[in-house]
């Protein structure tokens, strides 16, 4: 038994999410360039609703990204200060991973998750739903072009992720015959981080603080000069 | 009253414990990206705001065991909100309120100039307010009047490039690389002090404001006449440099004390590391009959301990908590207020 706190700035959307023994709760706003300012709140208000302290929790779970460079280092940064300060490990989440997590279903188990990540670029990651209920990374994670992402051999694919919404007719063209249909509205959740930490924690892979680490994909972000 | 500081506003990451009560700084420690943004040419935002997230919480955690205190033992934490780069900021500012809302301490939102202009005030036999306050360093050149801690009033500042940057563009004209500010004072100091005569720009006219971008053009166009392996020559045209910028700071320091009627001058930022500056400086207080404070070196340059010890004074002061997790690149520092007066 099991009780995390989890947050997800990553992309326009900020949320946090109690897990309390398997019953969730979450704090979920599209808010762009408000992340900074509502995340603390809304924390404050599913432990108060709990009545539960920051100390009473045993893990802090956080969207690690990929996505918006600035708000991977808002929930990463963030989780290293509640963290630390009641000494809580800490599970890092793949936003892609909980994008395809909200979406995944029997009828959507496959799922190929695609994060805007601008430039002309998609944050791309495909996904299979298990029996236990939760999605597991096939192949790795990668930023490309929309015409760069990996075409699955088979069908039955579905689509998630505003990476859809803005690249439809590109993506379309490409994975048109494998892909039976698209979420380009939905944005990473931090219930469905919770739910991916979990298990991690429950097996002693939580990390101490300061290994909450955003991990951005798009690395070359300045060129040397001459 | 301990309180914690924390600062990520461009290229240093700086954390320090302040104890307030004892009026004694309990452990400092500063990670410089100097190295990392070298190869650019300058600071890279994006690379910056990178580093602040991996080496912040470490630098925490340093300090605390350095001072010898537990995460209970805090009473409060400071962050620098502005002015500065928006993403290095936001690293700071999450990071010591996530550390403040799981301590349950008030989180204090500091202003980074007036970090710099009260650090002198943390050393031995501290200047007493009021005093005239210049900040020297590769983002600012202001004199500010202060009056007491909070009442700040903008006497001149740069019109176009800071003084810092200044010595960083001339350094690199020279081959000095970057930041070649410090390389170009160690050539300055080999140079024939009357070679070469540099403008002294904005002193010909009433005000304190001033203007630094047309020096490094006539450095470029001086460099342009000598020959690039005359090393004399290269020394001359630092010293040149250096000392029309050391004049005009010097002019414009003595107008700001005589139209003030203040006798104190506190100089901060990195160029208050300068010598030659220092030297200038400390003669011109003497002929007034005044005093010129500087913060220990290592404090010139931005550091945490200024930031917990702002945040120090203001909490002892009665200022409230910041409420809202917000930061702000440009905050003119004649906005802030003396502690529970806002």
């Amino acid at each position: 038994m099991s009780r995390l706190l989890a947050i997800d700035t990553a992309t326009e959307a900020c949320s946090a999410a109690l897990w309390i023994d398997g019953e969730l709760h979450e704090q979920y706003a599209e808010a762009p360039r408000e992340h900074a300012k509502r995340l603390l709140p809304m924390v404050e208000t599913l432990l108060a609703e709990a009545s539960l302290k920051l100390g009473d929790l045993d893990a802090l779970a956080f969207g690690r990204g990929p996505g918006s460079f600035t708000g991977v280092r808002i929930a990463a940064g963030m989780a290293q200060g509640l963290a630390f300060s009641v000494g809580l490990p800490v599970v890092p989440v793949s936003t892609l991973a909980a994008l395809a997590q909200g979406a995944a279903d029997v009828e959507h188990p496959r799922l190929l998750a695609a994060i805007d990540a601008r430039m002309g670029e998609v944050y791309w990651a495909r996904y299979l739903l298990g029996a236990d209920g939760l999605v597991s990374l096939d192949g790795d994670e990668r930023v490309c072009a929309p015409e760069d992402a990996p075409v699955p051999s088979d069908g039955g694919w579905f689509g998630v992720g505003s990476g859809w919404k803005t690249y439809e007719e590109r993506l379309a063209t490409c994975l048109g015959n494998v892909v039976s249909g698209f979420d380009g509205a939905r944005y990473p959740r931090a219930s469905d981080v919770a739910r991916l930490a979990v298990p991690v924690y429950e097996r002693g892979a939580a990390l101490p603080a300061e290994r909450a680490i955003p991990v951005y994909l798009r690395d070359r972000v300045a060129n040397k000069p001459g | 009253m301990r309180v914690l500081g924390i600062e990520t506003s461009c290229d240093e990451t700086g954390v320090a414990v302040y104890d307030g009560s004892r009026g004694r700084l309990l452990a400092h420690a500063l990670h410089s990206q100097v190295a990392l943004h070298a190869d650019y040419g300058g600071v890279v935002p994006e690379l910056a705001s990178r580093d602040h997230v991996r080496k912040t919480l470490p630098l925490v955690e340093r300090v605390l065991d350095d001072a010898g205190l537990v995460a209970g033992d805090v009473d409060g934490v400071a962050y620098t909100a502005g002015p500065g780069l928006v993403g290095a900021l936001l690293v700071g500012a999450v990071v010591a309120r996530g550390l403040a809302w799981g301590w349950g301490v008030p989180a204090l939102a500091v202003h980074h100039m007036e970090g710099h202009l009260l650090a002198p005030l943390m050393e031995p036999d501290p200047p007493a307010f009021p005093f005239v306050a210049l900040l020297v360093s590769g983002g600012h050149t202001q004199l500010i009047e202060v009056a007491e801690l909070g009442r700040y009033r903008l006497l001149g500042d740069t019109r176009d490039d800071a003084v810092g940057e200044a010595f960083d563009k001339t350094a690199k004209l020279l081959g000095l690389g970057y930041p070649g500010g410090p390389a170009l004072a160690r050539l300055a100091e080999k140079g024939a002090p009357d070679r070469f005569t540099f403008p002294r720009p904005m002193t010909d006219r009433p005000g304190l404001d001033f203007s630094f971008s047309g020096l490094k053009t006539h450095a470029l166009t001086t460099l342009r006449g000598i020959d690039a392996g005359d090393e004399a020559a290269r020394a001359a045209v630092a010293k040149a440099f250096e000392h029309a910028v050391v004049e005009t700071l010097a002019i414009k320091c003595r107008r700001a004390l005589v139209e003030t009627g203040l006798r104190t001058l506190v100089v901060a930022g990195g160029v208050g590391a300068n010598r030659a500056l220092r030297a200038r400086l400390e003669a011109l207080a003497t002929e007034l009959g005044g005093t010129v404070r500087f913060p220990r070196l290592e404090f010139c340059t931005d550091n945490g301990a200024m930031i917990a010890f702002a945040g120090a004074l203001r909490l002892a002061g009665g200022d409230a908590p910041t409420a809202e997790l917000a930061v702000r690149p440009r905050w003119p520092i004649d906005e802030l207020t003396p502690p529970a007066a806002a």
